[in-house]
């Protein structure tokens, strides 16, 4: 856990608020990972490698400032931008259009891929497919951009 | 209804620039940006399509609308107010103030549905339907019993199950009514609901599992216990009250495939993992897509599109504060 660096080498970067379902995902799933601060006193945290976003969507009026406050600041840092490969959503299909909304939002914005979306803590299977996918990902990546 | 409310010494004013928890705060903005009532939707274009139902389906409709009457009457009179005495911060209270309100809101937009498309003979007979079906009344009172309970955990286990699970027999209908183009500003509405209880799922979920966080290990085995206990007990029930709605139009195997995929749902808002395998929980797309449009969009890493991945689809971008 890189606490007070600010820097990280981890292939999966990830928000989760206080109620920590994104977190308990990132748990099971096992892999090395570090989490965006969740306060704006914490240092920020930078991004050395290329890596996967995963975050929640909280979403506010109609869609609108959905994604958290804290990744928006994290992505501000073009250092981060630049590393950023693909995200992967967490949020609830109950929210209806807006289900995963902010990782639909940073794919467009910052070109690339969704690569997958679950709901709150994810199940069994979600685990299997992410923990499964990110490891393809990582290695078609090293083989079309050597 | 004094029984099980307990008086505070004395009262004290609420601070809302001393937050405890900011949790209330999100959510509390969350609630009252998401309010609605249900004037704004327009039920009486759907009066067309209600004439295209057979009577059965219409019978079966009304049914499920008393249903979730009852539940919603039953959330915000005696469960979302019996959590307010148990409350860590005043804000929690404030908070259950604006469920249970909403609560009352969802219950009165289903006396809109029928008001707008049905006779009130018919309306009667639906009522008496709830009335004496046994496994509605019975999930209602296994609930209840919690609330008149006076552990402040449990209560909230009951009602995070109420929220996350027991309304999702009844929901299934409008989902499948919409995913067949019909009664579909009916459907709106209910997505309204289910946008709501989603909330107040969260929520309650995650104040139960903040109690928790001070007590025993032994006391959390046992609260987990109860969990899965209560959630059994209630999804034998909810089978049995599926079938008695569903079984004349041979939709009950479709529900249930709901029931297993809201139940984990529940489970994971108290901070559980899921019960039921993914054998069971294979929701049919279509209602899947009924709940949320884009859902069955295939983000499935590589699969479904070669070697290339998929970018989100169009989506408006502009309505973030990006800085970049
Ligand atoms: C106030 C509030 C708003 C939410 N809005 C959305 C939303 O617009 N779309 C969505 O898919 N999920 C939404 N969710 C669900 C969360 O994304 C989901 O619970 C997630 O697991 C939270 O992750 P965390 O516990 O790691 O913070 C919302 C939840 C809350 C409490
Ligand atoms: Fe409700
Ligand atoms: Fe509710």
């Amino acid at each position: 856990m890189p606490d007070a660096a600010t820097t990280t080498s981890s292939r999966l970067i990830y928000f989760s608020s206080a109620s920590g379902n994104t977190a308990r995902f990132v748990e099971k799933l096992g892999a090395e990972a570090a989490r965006i601060p969740l306060y704006a006193r914490d240092p920020e945290l930078t991004a050395q490698e290329p890596f996967v976003l995963l975050l929640p969507t909280y979403g506010g009026e109609e869609g609108k400032h959905s994604i958290p406050p804290q990744v928006l600041r994290f992505l501000k840092q073009e250092q981060n931008r630049k590393n950023l490969r693909g995200v992967i959503g967490a949020g609830n299909t109950n929210f209806g259009t807006a289900y995963c909304l902010a990782a639909r939002k940073i794919s467009a914005k910052c070109d690339v891929p969704l690569l997958y979306r679950f709901e709150l803590m994810g199940t069994p299977d979600d685990v299997h497919n992410v923990s499964q996918g990110l490891e393809e990902f990582w290695k078609h990546l090293s083989r079309s951009r050597p | 209804m004094t029984e099980g409310v307990k008086l505070h010494g004395h009262v004290e004013a609420i601070n809302w620039n001393r937050i405890q928890d900011e949790k209330d705060v999100e959510v509390w903005n969350r609630l009252v940006n998401n309010f609605w009532i249900p004037e704004k939707i327009p039920l009486s274009n759907d009066v067309q399509s209600w004439n295209t139902l057979t009577q059965e389906e219409q019978t079966l409709t009304m049914r499920v609308f008393t249903g979730l009457t009852l539940l919603d009457t039953l959330q915000g009179t005696v469960g979302a107010v019996s959590l307010i005495p148990d409350s860590i911060t005043q804000h929690e209270e404030a908070v259950y103030t604006n469920i249970a309100f909403m609560e009352s809101v969802h219950a009165k937009s289903y006396s809109s549905i029928f008001s707008t498309l049905c006779s009130s003979k018919e309306i009667d007979e639906a009522f008496r339907w709830s009335l004496e079906n046994e496994n509605l009344q019975k999930k209602a009172q296994i609930v209840e019993s919690y609330y008149h309970g006076d552990d402040p955990l449990k209560k909230k286990v009951a009602s995070t199950l109420l929220e996350s699970f027991l309304f999702y027999s009844g929901f299934y209908l409008p989902m499948y009514w919409s995913s067949r183009a019909k009664l579909t500003n009916t459907a709106d509405l209910i997505r309204l609901i289910i946008r709501d209880e989603a909330v107040h799922g969260y929520y309650i979920g995650y104040k139960y599992q903040k109690g928790l966080e001070k007590l025993s290990e032994e006391r959390r085995a046992e609260l987990k216990e109860y969990t899965f206990e209560l959630m059994y007990e209630l999804y034998e029930n909810e089978v049995q009250y599926t079938h008695d709605l569903y079984d004349g139009v041979g939709l009950s195997e479709d529900v249930k495939k709901f029931l297993h995929y809201n139940a984990n749902k529940a489970l994971m808002n108290l901070g559980y993992e899921a019960m039921f395998p993914s054998s069971v929980t294979d929701v049919n797309p279509s209602i899947l897509s009924a709940l949320s449009p884009n859902a069955d969009e295939n983000h499935d890493f590589f699969s479904g599109s070669g070697s290339s991945y998929v970018i989100g689809k169009a989506v408006n971008t502009e309505d973030e504060d990006w800085d970049f």
